[in-house]
């Protein structure tokens, strides 16, 4: 590696770090948000998707600098699109064929009244 | 015969062979844990009693520190990695062996968890919350030591291919360090969705 290039590796070197730090202060916020309660009152809905909004960044950031796929080439790429639209789908189908079972359209939002119906097999 | 490939990239994919076999391997674990977490999510929505904040009973301080050790040991890799690019060895050596230490702080926490889990007669039977978190969890650990074993290969014996063909083992610590920084990526969902949601 030439001068130049040791230079622009530095470089990286910074942003790794960067990364590091933005890792842990999303840790930290991934944890003082789940003491606030978002959306309805009897719903998890709207921390589910904080948390998951706040991970899937994370994510991103390791993904993305961490295993270098900010600069990654054409073939890795499309294998993980390719993996993308599977997950996808298995997630997807889980969930359908859940709600396509009868009486289970209301779950996500289940309410203290519904759950006790669920219970008891009403 | 030698194992083409190993430095120099493969004219059709750009790539060397290993980074192919790692990043089709990592294809196959999203499918894995994919599989799981939508388990997890049928799980969640079809129960009439799912435990939800204090009634699962886990520390959440503990699982922080934790994801902060999971963390701090992907920068610990890459470093590794970034130090062999510079040619610099012993800093190799220093941020690998880091990485394996924090491997086993995250092991040795996450066996305190299980034990205090034992021993207040929480197991996976006891609800379908823990049936859950054990699978993860423990497929998720199983990951871990895998990578620990490897890293720490790489660090001891495997570390002597530096005298013989360096850029080899850079690409190795590369595809360990892919494979490592997945297990911290499948840890930062782990997290909010057993310990938090």
């Amino acid at each position: 590696m030439d001068a130049h290039n040791t230079e622009a590796f530095r470089k990286h070197i910074r942003q790794y770090l960067g990364v590091f730090v933005a890792l842990l202060v999303g840790t930290v916020l991934t944890v003082a948000v789940s003491y606030v309660h978002f959306g309805a009152e009897d719903s998890h809905v709207g921390n589910v998707t904080v948390a998951l909004i706040i991970a899937a960044l994370k994510a991103a950031l390791v993904a993305g600098f961490f295993m270098h796929l900010v600069s990654e080439k054409r073939s890795i790429y499309t294998m993980l699109a390719t993996t993308g639209v599977f997950f996808v789908a298995l997630i997807a189908l889980t969930v359908f064929s859940f709600y396509d079972s009868p009486g289970s359209h209301d779950a996500l939002t289940r309410t203290p009244a519904a759950k006790e119906a669920v219970a008891h097999g009403h | 015969m030698d194992i083409p490939y190993t430095v120099q990239p493969r004219p059709d994919t750009g790539l060397y062979n290993a980074k192919v076999g790692i990043w089709l391997f990592l294809a196959s674990e999203v499918m894995l844990f994919g599989a799981l977490f939508s388990s997890y999510i049928l799980l969640r929505i079809g129960s009439p009693d799912w435990l939800y904040g204090s009634e699962k009973h886990l520390n959440v301080p503990i699982g922080t520190f934790n994801t902060a050790v999971l963390i701090t040991s992907s920068i610990t890799m890459v470093m590794a990695w970034a130090s062999l690019k510079l040619r610099d060895f012993d800093k190799y050596k220093l941020y690998l062996g880091l990485t394996v230490l924090l491997g086993l702080v995250f092991m040795v926490v996450k066996g305190f968890e299980y034990r205090d889990k034992f021993a207040h007669g929480l197991f996976p039977s006891t609800h379908t919350f823990y049936a859950i978190y054990f699978t993860l969890t423990g497929l998720h650990a199983l990951h871990v030591l895998g990578g620990m074993a490897m890293n720490a290969y790489l660090w001891g014996p495997g570390s002597k291919m530096w005298q013989t063909d360096p850029e080899r083992l850079t690409n190795r610590v590369e595809v360990s360090g892919l494979f490592w920084h997945f297990v911290d990526l499948v840890w930062i969902f782990l997290f909010p969705v057993l310990y938090l949601l």
